[in-house]
């Protein structure tokens, strides 16, 4: 493989993994805090999709209005999905609140499934981010550019969010103790709808983004990016935020050279991620960024 | 020796009356309910070794699919005859050894649910390194692997094309057979010493193991005997539905399974086996949500796709309001049906 | 609480009951199609098509009305032996039409040559579905003849020598209509000179496009559909790929070049009609109505929806209409002779159950899809 080849997979992989680890983010901030695998994240990001795309399609909305939109009432469902259907089972055990995690998300899938149908639509791709630009023989799609660079500037809000306001660091205060928290006389259960709405506004973004790079969207296309974003939380630390960053990069950058290097391994590349995971949880449980267990992060 | 005494006598005679129920089933009843009396029997057999390792020794895996794959493929291959796999591997022939291999049904469930067993035993050592939510996502990991490999492994498992024209051995007896040999089974491993270091270990894995009982030993008994029943299951599911292909595994069977017992309680095998009769069945029930209705006059049409979205929304309703599910971690007992009466009668 | 779960599965089995519609002479046909799952939108598609066609002949020849009851089989085999077994011992349909993919139909075979229900799928296209049966048939061609039609126009027409063939690993039609081209262009002297493969969920396709530019073939088989095509037809011209890419009855539907916009301007296909070649009347009415009703042209699966049924009637017709016996019907069907559907002529073979059609190449021009040739078998 030549150089110019290298780079470009290299390119590639960097914007899928800056994709993966927007949705990442979501994830490890829900689990950070409490503790639940968010199992819906995945079919979040295509809600913002569709929301995205039915802004600009049948509302007639200019682009940034349409993503602007689809963000905040995305946050919104995920906060919804909070009040309803995870604070019930704030108190029971682990299971069931995976359990209806993963109700959750069969049911979202369903019913776009029923209201926009099964068949594929065709994301509008705004001409800003369509096209490509051509460097010595490498090309780098307007996407693969845009992509990191508005991931970036997301996370480093996150993190001046979580570092250096009152309600980032209520969010972190939680991830270690929830009830001395509420004993602080913080709001907790308004913190943590907060990190959903955070949550699902960036997999909202995560979702915008992926559905102008690749610009057929269904209501199941969230499943697998979903899975890949939580391999990706677990790697980076489950709770880390920029672990989770890393660790998108890491799956996405890994995933385009699997199968670049080994073309007749293609069919494997979704296992890769999860032996990876796998690999990772049974030698280093914490993944790079993570503590111990037991402590708070972020 | 099993003891002579009431509640033994009426355990044996319930089950001498539900092969009756199976034997006037299999000619009163007509095709469909028969079929679904078989899947009912075969869930009942995959739910309840689900049930072990998961409510009972508190292990949250996701490992069914990956399971019941595992032991679908291998009976399937072995009851297929050799000039039948010839007929269907046509992008690639079947490796030698395994295409000459071929026999009865019996056997080729064991070594199905045997072969599955010896997965589950060469898993559980990085498995049970990690607990809680990693465990789950490892073996959800497990599941999906097994199906991208049987995906890519043409010459063994035909890839996508899958395995078809499986010989249809599975019939009421197999499926109830089976079924209540796996109850009986598991039944007495819980009722047993074993049984109540799996309990303890669920309850407070710490603690279990300040007491000296060997988890990891433990957990590997529950995840064995789940391995062997849900490839003993696989394999008579690969014989009902005569075609099996990779996409038959995916998470949402064990998804599925997870609803099964925890509607019916986790912990409890008696909930288990009624769930599987709620569910298998009122997965087909709730069929009318997508039919067109008139309900008073009005005429709703049908709508498709509304079942499962029914479906979702109830998983949700019952975990949050019925979350311990239907018998919590009791079991039933003879004891407790007479209490019951007794306790009724002294209220008069 | 367990009170609750009880009172709710009686309500349920209650209503089960008032699902049951009043009865006028009607004749009932089981549909079994993925209306939820992987491979919704085929069913959707299919079951808008047939709707359609249900609406435009809604009476068999003598006045008896054509109930179709469709239950979903949500992708899976194990829904869909259920679904069929539902449908005959349960609602006594005459007929099944389903389902769409051929594992799927597959799994609902058995049950219908049990009990002599004919059985029609509009879209399997595998070989194996039909072989050896004698209840089950098809309206659509088989994977060999696609194949062929495809690598025999590459061949002969084109004068191409070397492909390489995009494989979707985990769909079953893929993977069968891949080899069926792969041993015909061979056989026509052409050269394999790569295989590449992915999965349906892959969205990224940038590590092939960068092998098969290694090999620089001079045609790209993509034997997939829409969906995957489209997306891969913009990421390779992207980067620089812009062989010919050839496809199967998978790529006809308007999401393609809704999708692919100016990447798949080129993209040829071997499918089953088109409204420019040799169309019927039938075929013209169907694609009026369903313009009309729907904003967008009919895609594949919509268009041999409509075909199942308007065979199914047709034969539902020859054997008698509300009298007939399945078994009467399944004869008709199987004897179906120069029927003019919306896919274009249709014959089965009574011997093998699979239709004798022609296979229309079409490809995308100017953002349309444009009439090329005919091939007859």
């Amino acid at each position: 493989m030549n150089v110019t080849v290298l780079l470009q997979q290299f390119v590639n992989g960097i914007s899928l993994g800056s994709l993966y680890g927007l949705v990442a983010i979501g994830y490890t901030m829900v689990y950070g805090v409490i503790r639940l695998i968010n199992f819906a994240h995945g079919d979040i990001m295509m809600v913002g999709m569709y929301f995205a795309w039915f802004g600009i399609i049948s509302l007639f909305l200019p682009w940034w209005a349409a993503f602007l939109l689809s963000m905040i009432a995305t946050a919104f469902v995920g906060v919804i999905i909070d009040r309803v259907a995870y604070k019930p089972l704030r108190n029971a055990s682990r299971i069931s609140a995976l359990i209806t995690a993963i109700g959750v998300s069969f049911f979202l899938e369903n019913l776009f499934l029923v209201v926009f149908g099964g068949v594929p639509k065709a994301f509008p791709v705004p001409s800003i981010f369509g096209g490509a630009l051509n460097i010595h023989g490498v090309i780098f799609p307007n996407i693969a550019i845009y992509t990191p660079i508005v991931a970036m500037i997301f996370l480093g809000l996150l993190l001046l969010l979580l570092h250096k306001t009152k309600y980032g660091m209520a969010m972190r205060a939680l991830s270690f103790d929830i009830p001395t928290v509420r004993l602080m006389g913080v709001n907790v259960d308004m913190v943590i709808s907060l990190v959903f709405m955070i949550g699902s506004f960036l997999a909202a973004l995560g979702g915008v983004f992926w559905a102008m790079r690749y610009p057929a969207i269904n209501p199941l296309i969230g499943i697998m990016p979903g899975l890949k974003a939580f391999a990706a939380a677990v790697l980076g630390g489950i709770g880390s935020v920029t672990g989770a960053a890393i660790g998108g990069f890491i799956i996405g950058i890994s995933e385009i050279f699997v199968v670049a290097l080994f073309p007749s391994l293609a069919g494997y590349k979704d296992a890769f991620a999860f032996l990876f995971l796998i690999f990772v949880l049974l030698f280093k449980p914490t993944g790079i960024m993570g503590e111990d267990l037991e402590r708070g992060r972020f | 020796m099993i003891p002579l005494n009431r509640n033994s006598i009426l355990t044996i005679l319930s089950i001498l009356l539900f092969l009756l129920f199976v034997w006037y089933s299999n000619s009163h009843l007509s095709a469909y309910a028969i079929r679904i009396w078989e899947d009912t029997a075969i869930f009942l057999m995959l739910a309840a070794s689900y049930n072990l390792i998961n409510g009972v020794t508190g292990q949250f895996s996701l490992e069914p699919n990956g399971f019941v794959a595992i032991g679908a493929y291998v009976t399937a291959i072995l009851i297929l005859t050799p000039a039948q796999k010839d007929a269907m591997f046509i992008i690639e022939p079947m490796v030698p050894w395994l295409r000459n291999l071929h026999m009865s049904f019996f056997p080729a469930l064991l070594i199905g649910g045997i072969v599955t067993a010896f997965v589950a035993f060469l898993l559980g050592f990085p498995v049970f390194r990690v607990r809680g939510d990693y465990l789950a996502i490892v073996t959800l990991g497990f599941g999906l692997t097994i199906r991208v490999v049987s995906n890519n492994t043409i010459t063994i498992t035909n890839g996508s094309l899958g395995l078809k024209g499986l010989p249809t051995y599975t019939n009421p007896w197999w499926c109830w057979g089976w079924a209540l040999v796996a109850m009986i089974i598991i039944m007495r491993i819980v009722f047993s010493a074993y049984g109540r270091a799996m309990k303890a270990i669920r309850d407070d894995e710490d603690a279990a193991i300040a007491m000296g009982i060997n988890t990891f030993w433990i957990k590997m008994i529950a995840f064995v005997a789940a391995g062997f029943f849900e490839g003993v299951g696989g394999g008579l599911l690969a014989s009902l539905i005569t075609i099996i292909s990779p996409t038959m595994f995916t998470f949402f069977l064990t998804f599925e399974l997870l609803i099964i017992i925890v509607v019916g309680g986790l912990g409890s095998m008696t909930g288990t086996a009624i769930a599987t009769i709620l569910v298998v069945w009122g997965s087909e029930i709730l069929r009318f949500v997508e039919q067109p209705m008139n309900i008073f006059g009005l005429h709703i049409p049908g709508i498709p796709g509304m079942r499962m979205v029914v479906f979702s929304v109830l998983l949700i309703v019952i975990m949050i309001f019925a979350r311990e599910g239907i018998m919590g971690q009791k079991e039933f007992s003879w004891d407790a049906l007479f209490n019951l009466f007794k306790k009724k009668a002294k209220t008069v | 609480m367990k009170r609750l779960l009880n009172a709710l599965v009686a309500v349920l089995i209650g209503l089960t009951f008032l699902s049951t519609t009043a009865m006028a002479k009607e004749i009932k046909v089981g549909v079994v199609w993925p209306m939820t799952g992987l491979v919704a939108a085929f069913g959707q598609s299919a079951w808008k098509g047939a709707k359609l066609a249900q609406s435009m002949e809604p009476k068999a020849k003598d006045g008896s009305k054509i109930k179709l009851i469709l239950l979903d089989n949500k992708g899976m085999k194990v829904e869909t032996a259920n679904a069929v077994s539902k449908l005959i011992t349960d609602y006594h349909v005459k007929a099944v039409i389903g389902a769409i993919t051929s594992s799927n139909t597959l799994a609902g075979a058995p049950i219908a040559e049990k009990y002599h229900i004919p059985m029609l799928t509009s879209s399997a296209t595998n070989p194996l579905v039909t072989k050896g049966k004698k209840f089950i048939s098809r309206v659509c061609f088989i994977d060999p003849f696609q194949g062929e039609v495809a690598a025999k126009y590459l061949r002969k027409k084109l004068h191409k020598k070397t492909a390489v063939v995009m494989i979707e690993r985990d769909q079953d039609y893929s993977v069968g209509l891949a080899h069926a081209f792969i041993k015909a262009f061979k056989k026509l002297g052409g050269k394999i000179v790569g295989v590449e493969f992915f999965q349906s969920t892959d969205q990224d396709y940038s590590a092939q496009i960068a092998d098969i530019k290694t090999k620089n073939p001079q045609v790209i088989y993509m034997p997939s559909y829409y969906q995957e095509i489209s997306l891969f037809c913009r990421q390779a011209r992207q980067y620089g790929l812009n062989q010919l890419v050839m496809a199967g009855d998978g790529a006809e539907a308007d999401a393609l070049i809704k999708i692919g916009g100016k990447a798949v301007e080129g993209v040829t296909f071997t499918t089953h009609y088109d409204p420019h070649a040799a169309a019927t009347p039938l075929s013209k009415k169907f694609l009026k109505l369903f313009r009309a009703k729907y904003h967008e042209d009919p895609d594949a699966m919509a268009a041999l929806g409509a075909d199942a049924y308007f065979v199914l009637l047709h034969a539902i017709n020859k054997a008698g209409g509300y009298r007939a016996t399945p078994a009467k019907i399944n004869y008709w069907i199987r004897h179906t002779k120069g029927f003019k559907g919306v896919t274009g002529v249709i014959t089965i073979n009574p011997k093998t159950g699979n239709a004798i059609k022609s296979a229309v190449i079409r490809k995308v021009e100017n953002g349309k899809f444009v009439y090329v040739t005919t091939v007859n078998p």
